[in-house]
């Protein structure tokens, strides 16, 4: 080995060693950033040691995509809206994922003859994952973004068509595995894979997003290991691994959250079978004005607000800040409650709020706030409904029964901002717009949240 | 790839599973978005192979396919930081006021 190969060698061990510090890091808010530039300094310094190292022969094509890629990235980084967060991160799960699949390709073409069965192995692995990550990201952005239906694309037959594309995909992966002459496979098994992709996300409607997501975000770190595995690149396997692995801890947490398996969530078809299931519950909405909402906001002693995905897509995080923080100047406590698959990815509603200046100290989780509701004079839900369904808890026969929600329901009174009467996205009916200390507050979650602001103020 | 390497690639992938979950586990829900786009951005680190795959050979076919794999990481790994830091900056914002019982949300 010459001294430059240890040189990048022991760049890859610093940068391994500070990737982990720096999710180390990312358990509190204070220490987050400091750990982020660890990584950042790890990265440039593994890219440092590659270039020097790696005998690299042309610059030309390496320098050309380091140009671009950066001057995306640092777009993205700039301009990117917060609102915009899940598509974004699912296109970087598409991005990570083909670079992993097209490494792969390139180590079968240059070196595919050569390979040892275990190297194939995990070049196999590595393509054929990182390929349906790329499609099913790309199609799980599309939806978020709206160029795509959010609801679930289904058609009779899906799960056996699926599995068949499953088995052409497993069955060529495994005979390029056996017989690695026979190229044909191997590239049967990566278009194959494209395609499962697209198959696999289609039929999952966007309020399930959450789980999808870590999924995606696991199989984009896998591949990543994978290619590890074929270099033979330890800081590869390393990175890669904690990317997985995140992504797995996280769809096990969101799949809690919605008391769903990841089968149920991934062949469930959740959005077909609720149109039969939906019982219908007795009553009438009551409908508050705005002035009688101001009203009870004003002259409450504590106020928890529940924001939902509506909160994200009438962008009213601002507004809700501007209320939350009026209501507080009058001596109002005022706290957020925050399920955990609320909005469409990890964390999306923590993110949103931190955006619009709210502190994280103000933020609590489920478990920490549900038993504040019965002393909590007003709760006002923005934009959200299944994740506080009190079906959930109450009626067994419920198709969320089990999951576990925000008991807002137990709040001495609440406010339902809700863009208009209908069904939420599962299209279960919540009864607890019926309840009788329920009011709703129908209109754009915004411009509503202002206008309370401003009768707050003449009260 | 001969036996004693994989054997210890092997190790690796398990020790690094195994701390990932210590430490992973560990972040609190308030972070869950700044982490997944920061493991996003680590795992950018398959940039390293895009470079060799892009420069150092010289077959037409991996300078293409580098090409395009060190573009599409490079977004990630400017990106994704770029991103990351944005958000956690926000996080971070009036921490100063202190007018708050330590951070309920953050405690796991």
């Amino acid at each position: 080995m010459s001294l430059t190969s240890y040189f990048m060698e022991a760049t890859y061990l610093v940068a391994s060693i500070l990737f982990v510090l720096a999710l180390k890091g990312m358990s509190h808010p204070e220490t987050a950033r400091r750990g982020m530039f660890m990584a950042e300094g790890g990265m440039f310094m593994a890219i440092v040691g590659t270039l020097i190292g790696a005998h690299i022969v042309t610059w030309e094509w390496i320098l050309v995509g380091l140009t671009i890629g950066s001057i995306i990235g640092i777009w993205m980084a700039l301009f990117v809206p917060m609102t915009s967060m899940p598509q974004r991160t699912a296109l970087s799960h598409a991005f990570g994922a083909l670079a992993a699949a097209l490494v792969g390709v390139g180590e079968f073409i240059i070196r595919g003859s050569e390979m040892t069965v275990v190297t194939r192995g995990a070049l196999g692995f590595e393509v054929m994952l990182g390929a349906l990550t790329t499609t099913g990201s790309l199609i799980a952005a599309g939806k978020l973004h709206g160029t795509i239906p959010g609801k679930p694309i289904q058609f009779r037959g899906q799960n056996a068509i699926n599995l068949v594309i499953f088995l052409i995909m497993t069955g060529s992966f495994v005979y390029f595995w056996m017989h690695p002459s026979v190229i044909a496979a191997f590239y049967t098994m990566l278009g194959v894979a494209f395609v499962f992709g697209v198959m696999l996300v289609i039929p999952i409607g966007s309020a399930d997003m959450p789980v999808v997501m870590s999924l995606l975000n696991s199989y984009a770190g896998l591949a990543a290991a994978a290619t590890g595995f074929v270099l033979g690149n330890n800081v590869l396997i390393i990175a890669g691994t904690l990317d997985g692995f995140s992504g797995f801890i996280l769809s096990v947490l969101m799949c809690k959250a919605m008391n769903r398996s990841i089968t149920n969530v991934l062949f469930g078809g959740f959005g077909a079978v609720i149109a039969t299931a939906s019982t219908n519950v007795g009553g009438v909405m009551r409908e508050i004005t705005l002035d009688d909402a101001a009203m009870q906001l004003a002259f409450a002693n504590r106020v928890i607000f529940v924001p939902g995905y509506g909160l994200a897509t009438a962008q009213a995080q601002h507004a809700v800040r501007e209320l939350g923080e009026l209501l507080e100047s009058r001596g109002v406590t005022v706290k957020y409650a925050i399920h955990p698959v609320a909005g469409r990815m990890p964390g999306h509603m923590n993110v949103l709020l931190a955006e619009a200046n709210v502190p994280y100290s103000q933020l609590y989780e489920m478990e920490q706030i549900n038993p504040e509701f019965p002393s909590t004079d007003v709760a006002v839900v923005i934009g959200a409904n299944d994740v506080v369904n009190p079906d959930a808890r109450d009626n067994p026969n419920s198709l969320i029964a089990g999951m576990p929600i925000l008991e807002v329901d137990r709040a001495k009174s609440v406010i339902v901002l809700k863009r208009g009467q209908g069904r939420g996205f599962s299209g279960l009916e919540n009864p607890l717009f019926f309840k009788s200390n329920t009011n709703m507050l129908y209109g754009d979650a915004k411009s509503t949240l202002s206008h309370l602001a401003q009768a707050v103020q003449h009260v | 790839m001969n036996p004693a390497v994989l054997i210890a690639s092997v190790y690796v992938f398990a020790l690094a599973a195994f701390l990932g979950y210590q430490v992973i586990s560990r972040v609190p829900p308030l972070l869950h978005t700044p982490l997944m786009s920061a493991t996003n951005a680590i795992s950018g680190i398959s940039l390293i192979g895009s470079l060799v795959l892009a420069g150092a050979t010289h077959s037409p076919v991996a300078h293409i396919l580098g090409f395009i794999a060190v573009t599409a990481s490079t977004i990630n790994v400017v990106g994704g930081f770029g991103i990351t830091d944005r958000m956690l900056k926000m996080f971070g914002k009036r921490k100063d006021e202190g007018k708050k019982a330590p951070a309920a949300g953050a405690s796991q």
